[in-house]
Formats: C-alpha cells, sequence, structure tokens
C-alpha cells in the first residue's frame, strides 16, 4: 500500500514537473511595418528572461489582419492571444467586452507615462485596453531648399491659406516637381483619413448629435474645394491612385514640394533610401483658425482578446514590448532613432532621443493637438479624429472614399461626390438604426 | 508566291505569339527582376531593368525573418493532400455522371457548378464556427478538407469532359469479358483517362497552392502555408517592394517549374477532346 502511495506520490510529483517544463505558446498577429519586424528581432531578449514562454508570430499585410482578427475575436475562435490592432478597434472591441482590461500591469509599467492623447484613445471609461506600441499623427513635411527657394518660410504652425501659397510657389511641373502630395486612393485608412482630419480643421465633420450625416454641409464643400485644388494645381499627375507608399516614393525621389501624412514618415523621408534626405523640414498641419487642425491620431498597439488561456503570459508580453526598458533595448541595439516613437512622455524627456530623431519634438506637438474625444470645432457624438469609432464606418468609409477618388479623378464635381456620399451614409445609417 | 504570303503570316502569327506570351509573363518576369534591387531601385522612376547593382540581400533577410520551409512544406501537403483527396472522390462520381447518367445529372452538374458562384466571404463565418468548435482552426487537415470541396466541382466536371470522349463500347466489352465494377473503373477506365487525370491533378494542385482566401482565414501559425508567407511581406505603411518581391518569387517559383515541366501535359489535357 505505501508503495502504491509512493509511487502516485511520485507520478503527482513528475506530472506537476512536466508541467512547469512545458513551455506557454504565445501566437502573436501583427502587421508589417518597420518597429514591429523590429519586435521579433529583438523578443529574444524576452524568451531568455521567460524561458517559460514561447512566442509564434504571425505577420500580415494590415488589412488582410483587420479581417483575420475581427473574424477571430468575434467567434471567440481563440488563434491569438495578443492581438496588434488600431485605435479604430479598440474602442468597439472593448464596448462588445472582447478585450481583456489592462488595469492591473505591473507598478514599474509606469501607466501615467503614456501620452494622454494616445491613452485617450485606448481607453473605455477611463480602463486601458490596449497597450500602445508606437503612436503617430499626421504633420507637413516640406522641402527646405525648395521653399527657400520660392522666397518663403514655413510657420512651425501653417494655415491653409500658406499650404496653398507654398504649393504654387514650389510647383514647377516641367521638371517634374509638384507643390503637394496628398493621399487620393480611395480606402477608408487612405484618402478618407486624410479627409477626415482636413475636414475638421475646416469646421466639418461626419455626423451631428443626432448622427445625421453632414456631407451637405457648407464646412464639408470648402474642405474638398480646396483638397481638389491643391491636387488637380499643384499635385502629381494620377493622384487619384496615389496611398501612402506612393507618395513616399514620390517625396524620397525629391518630386514633392510638401507632403501631409502620417508623422511615421519622417523617419523614412530623412532615411538612407530618400534623396532628399537632409532637406526636409517639417511643421504642424495646417489649420484654418477654427482651433482644429488637420492632423489625426493613431496607434498600434497590443490588446489581449477576451478568452485567451494564456492570459498572464500575454499581459507579461505586453507590457514588455511596450515598456521603458524595451525602448532602451532598442536604443541599444538599433540606435535611439529607431525607438517606436509616439506613446511615452519620457522618450520625449530623454536627450539622446531628441538629438537622434530631429522630427521627434514634431511629432509630440502634433500628437497632442489631437484629442479623439473631441475630435471636431462643432460637438459630435462619436470618438476618433480620422475615423468614426462605429463598426459600419469602414464599409460607409470606403464607399465615400470612392466618391472622393472620383471627384479627384475628374469623373464628377466636387457637388456630386458630396451628394452621393450624404445619400449612400444616410442610407446605410438608417439601415443600421441609428438616431431612431 | 503562295509560299511567300504564307511565310509571312506565319512569321506575324509567330511574332503575335511572342508577345502575347511576354504580356502575360511580364508581371512574374517583373516580380523576378524586383527581387534583385535595393529598395531604393525597386521604387525609382524611371526604373531600370537590367542594369543596377544585382543582390540577393532580399532573399537573405526573407529567409533570416521567416521560416519559409514550414510554410513550403504546409503549401506541398495542402495542395497534393487536397488534389488526391478530390480524385479519390470524384472519380467515380464522374464515371456514373459520364456512363450511367440519370434523369437528373446535368442538373446535378450545374448544381456542383454553382457552389463555385456564391462569394466565400458570405460563408466563412459558419465555416469558421464549424471548424473552431471541432478543433480543425489552423490545422492542415482543416485545410485539405475545404480546398478539396471548393476544387471538387472543378475536378468533377474536368474528368466527366474526358470520361465523356471514352467510347462506352470498350467499357461494355471489358464488362462482357467478366471485369466487375472496380476492375472497369481502375484496370479499362482509369488508364484511358490518365492524361485527363493528369492534367485535372496538376491543374488542381496549382489552384490549390494558390488560393488565397480560405488559407488566410482558416489560419493562423502553424498550418500557414506559402500564401500567408507572400501577405506577411506586403505593407501600407513603408517600401518593402523588393522584399515583397523575393518572398512572391520564393513562393511562386515551385509552381511555375512545376507547370513548365508538364506544361505539354496540361496543354494535353485541358485541349482533350476540344478538336474531334
Amino acid at each position: 500500500m505505501t508503495n502504491v502511495t509512493r509511487a502516485l506520490m511520485g507520478a503527482t510529483a513528475l506530472c506537476g514537473m512536466a508541467a512547469i517544463a512545458q513551455a506557454e505558446t504565445l501566437t502573436i498577429a501583427t502587421v508589417n511595418n518597420g518597429d514591429m519586424i523590429r519586435m521579433q528581432e529583438l523578443a529574444s531578449d524576452f524568451t531568455e528572461q521567460h524561458p517559460d514562454i514561447e512566442l509564434d508570430w504571425v505577420t500580415l499585410e494590415e488589412n488582410v489582419l483587420r479581417q483575420r482578427v475581427t473574424t477571430d475575436i468575434a467567434t471567440k475562435g481563440g488563434q491569438y492571444d495578443v492581438m496588434t490592432i488600431g485605435t479604430y478597434e479598440v474602442p468597439i472591441w472593448a464596448n462588445q467586452g472582447w478585450l481583456v482590461p489592462l488595469d492591473d500591469l505591473p507598478e514599474d509599467y509606469d501607466k501615467d507615462d503614456i501620452l494622454p492623447a494616445i491613452a485617450g484613445g485606448l481607453s473605455v471609461d477611463g480602463t486601458l485596453y490596449a497597450a500602445p506600441f508606437y503612436g503617430e499623427s499626421s504633420m507637413v513635411m516640406y522641402r527646405t531648399d525648395l521653399i527657400e527657394e520660392a522666397g518663403l518660410e514655413m510657420p512651425d504652425a501653417p494655415t491653409w491659406d500658406f499650404i496653398k501659397e507654398a504649393a504654387a510657389a514650389m510647383t514647377d511641373k516641367e521638371n517634374e516637381v509638384y507643390g503637394i502630395c496628398l493621399r487620393g486612393k480611395a480606402g477608408w485608412g487612405e484618402n478618407m483619413a486624410f479627409l477626415t482630419a482636413m475636414s475638421n480643421s475646416y469646421g466639418a465633420r461626419w455626423f451631428d448629435e443626432n448622427w445625421t450625416p453632414q456631407f451637405d454641409s457648407p464646412e464639408w464643400k470648402a474642405a474638398l474645394d480646396d483638397y481638389l485644388m491643391l491636387l488637380n494645381e499643384y499635385g502629381p499627375p494620377g493622384s487619384a491612385n496615389n496611398g501612402f507608399n506612393e507618395n513616399l516614393a514620390l517625396f524620397q525621389q525629391g518630386k514633392c514640394g510638401m507632403w501631409i501624412d502620417a508623422t511615421v514618415a519622417a523617419s523614412f523621408v530623412t532615411g538612407d533610401d530618400s534623396t532628399v534626405a537632409d532637406k526636409v523640414g517639417f511643421a504642424l498641419a495646417p489649420d484654418n483658425g477654427l482651433g482644429k487642425r488637420g492632423n489625426w491620431l493613431w496607434a498600434w498597439s497590443l490588446g489581449i482578446p477576451a478568452g485567451t488561456d494564456a492570459e498572464d503570459a500575454a499581459k507579461t508580453f505586453v507590457a514588455w514590448a511596450t515598456s521603458k526598458e524595451y525602448a532602451e533595448l532598442v536604443a541599444e541595439n538599433e540606435g535611439w532613432a529607431n525607438v517606436p516613437p509616439g506613446t511615452r512622455t519620457s522618450l520625449y524627456e530623454n536627450q539622446e532621443y531628441l538629438d537622434a530623431a530631429p522630427f521627434a519634438q514634431m511629432t509630440l506637438e502634433s500628437i497632442n493637438a489631437a484629442d479623439p474625444n473631441n475630435p471636431t470645432v462643432d460637438p459630435v457624438p462619436y470618438t476618433g479624429v480620422q475615423f468614426v469609432a462605429i463598426p459600419e464606418f469602414q464599409g460607409i468609409a470606403t464607399a465615400v472614399g470612392q466618391q472622393m477618388s472620383a471627384a479627384l479623378a475628374g469623373q464628377m464635381s466636387a457637388e456630386e461626390a458630396l451628394e452621393a456620399a450624404q445619400n449612400l451614409t444616410s442610407q446605410e445609417m438608417q439601415a443600421a438604426g441609428y438616431g431612431q | 508566291m503562295a509560299r511567300a504570303v504564307s511565310t509571312r503570316r506565319k512569321a506575324g502569327f509567330t511574332i503575335a505569339a511572342w508577345i502575347i506570351g511576354l504580356a502575360i509573363f511580364f508581371p512574374i518576369l517583373w516580380t523576378i527582376v524586383t527581387s534583385f534591387k535595393t529598395e531604393a531601385e525597386a521604387i525609382s522612376s524611371p526604373p531600370s531593368f537590367v542594369f543596377f547593382n544585382w543582390t540577393t540581400e532580399n532573399y537573405t533577410t526573407v529567409l533570416e525573418r521567416s521560416n519559409y520551409f514550414r510554410h513550403f512544406w504546409n503549401s506541398v501537403v495542402i495542395s497534393l493532400g487536397s488534389t488526391v483527396l478530390g480524385l479519390i472522390i470524384a472519380i467515380p462520381a464522374a464515371w456514373s455522371m459520364a456512363f450511367v447518367p440519370a434523369k437528373h445529372t446535368k442538373n446535378v452538374l450545374m448544381w456542383m457548378l454553382s457552389t463555385k458562384m456564391l462569394p466565400p466571404v458570405g460563408v466563412l463565418i459558419p465555416i469558421y464556427l464549424i471548424f473552431r468548435d471541432i478543433g480543425l482552426l489552423d490545422t492542415k487537415t482543416g485545410l485539405v478538407i475545404v480546398l478539396t470541396l471548393i476544387n471538387l466541382p472543378i475536378i468533377v466536371w474536368m474528368l466527366y469532359t474526358y470520361f465523356k470522349e471514352i467510347p462506352g463500347e470498350i467499357l461494355e466489352a471489358s464488362r462482357m469479358d467478366g471485369a466487375s465494377l472496380r476492375d472497369e473503373i481502375i484496370h479499362v477506365l482509369t488508364p484511358m483517362a490518365v492524361p485527363g487525370i493528369a492534367s485535372t491533378l496538376l491543374l488542381n494542385v496549382i489552384l490549390a497552392w494558390n488560393e488565397a482566401f480560405w488559407t488566410l482565414n482558416l489560419t493562423a501559425a502553424k498550418a500557414a502555408p506559402l500564401t500567408a508567407f507572400i501577405a506577411s511581406y506586403s505593407s501600407p505603411e513603408g517600401l518593402f517592394y523588393a522584399k515583397l518581391s523575393a518572398a512572391s518569387t520564393m513562393a511562386i517559383a515551385p509552381i511555375l517549374i512545376l507547370g513548365w515541366f508538364s506544361q505539354k501535359q496540361l496543354v494535353r489535357g485541358l485541349t482533350f477532346g476540344a478538336v474531334k
């Protein structure tokens, strides 16, 4: 009997040890960009600290990833333990109860260090639902040599009138230099991200407080007229097909005088692949004196799906990847300029970082100038600067973006595009039951 | 005189065929060329076709960053598995439809084809839920089943067309000689239909290899084939065209080589019965 008991106890102990030795595997879904790829390369630091946790990476293109993780989280598929999501998904998913609240991260994580605008975009009722990995806003990137030749000086906070003047002065179509490059490719994350942010600075908004679409307002008309004029008169040919990557290529080859786009582009236009790296200046996105600028706010963040069977390990990983120590690890291996920007106040107080990244100050000011909870001049019932955080927005904004892109390509007038946008948005919102 | 015209015509046709062939192949060629450029050269305008610094750096980076061979192996298992399973089901089905047609055989064939007309995303959520409940998400078995079902209508249709070309009298003769149904299908019908079966097999391997909706949506880390490998190099924020081209080249190379070596078989199979 004693032998049997002893054997049983031994077996139990062995099972316990086996359980300890068996590593937990985290499946992490990420997007393909420089910062995320760097995280994968540096992840050995994490697995050395936590030998009981293994990491499996799934890297996908942004739109594929969005479709993939949305399917999984909506059906509680349980394929991922950590998901890379943006400021658009976080409030919607958190309200559905799909995300694990991150209110018990370790003390040394220093949650208060997260930039307030970013934390605001990733929180619902004061609770953080995803940890920011990098944050971005948008700003003006311009050619210092061209603006000097034009006899102008770019202010730190330009107005749209100045942008129009500078675009006209810098355009030299014979030499393939275009005063301004902007997004024209249809898509809720492409031309509509830019146009929505731009329209905020013109006093326009997507919906009034009763969820009635506002594309018939004079503010939208003014914003769209200026956008079309800028690109038709001073933009590169075929602007209606240009997204972030196309404009980046044009700017790097010296074909754009100004480019208003994501702050994350700053490190690309001043990087090795750029032919104009030493001739780039930065300024805040323009305004019209109404108290809102035409810049957006986005943060790629790490969220944990509710129901994962590795919640604690996932939290440990999320805390590591978005910590101050991670920033130091990147600096040690790749230099300060490559630290993921736009998430922590402490990074912008670090002189080494400020010296290494000439665009740091403008990035910080751009992020601080955006308020996702109060994005427009007039009050609105939604959050989000360049998007409206409702599930229907992706579909509606992509359809609206097609109208805007068609107007840019000359297939319809600005009035027709706005009318079509108003009609289709009204229909979709009514069908979805808003404002009833 | 007549001969001169016909030579000129022949030359004209040859040139036209080459131009069309090159135009169709050009995107693949351009992808391969881009994969040997640096990222800066990949976006340079005007682009250079030959005169740039050829580099294999992108291939090294891609191989370091991703587990190519795991994706490759998954692709092989999924495409071959689904095709073989599909053939096992489709050969008897096509036999019965070709040689013992019933009143509604034509309707059944049309109905099978109609399943290809539904946009796959329409059934994504139900299939995802079923897979979740029976534990088939992110498994090769699950993908083999789904791809078999997706390609089954095409396999049955192709085989049906080939079998229709085989004279029923030969099968009758074998029956007269005492062949059982099993013998008839395995020893008489199949050997005669080998070119058709081979081309069906090749075409379906290619279709399964390139299938990018289900293979992306039903996998995560373990069963992801080469389509997921390519998708991991596409980026809307950042110019990684050279690396994306290298990944694409590595993903299509095996199937391109297979297609190259078996082109005679493929053409023969696809034009089977077209000319009497």
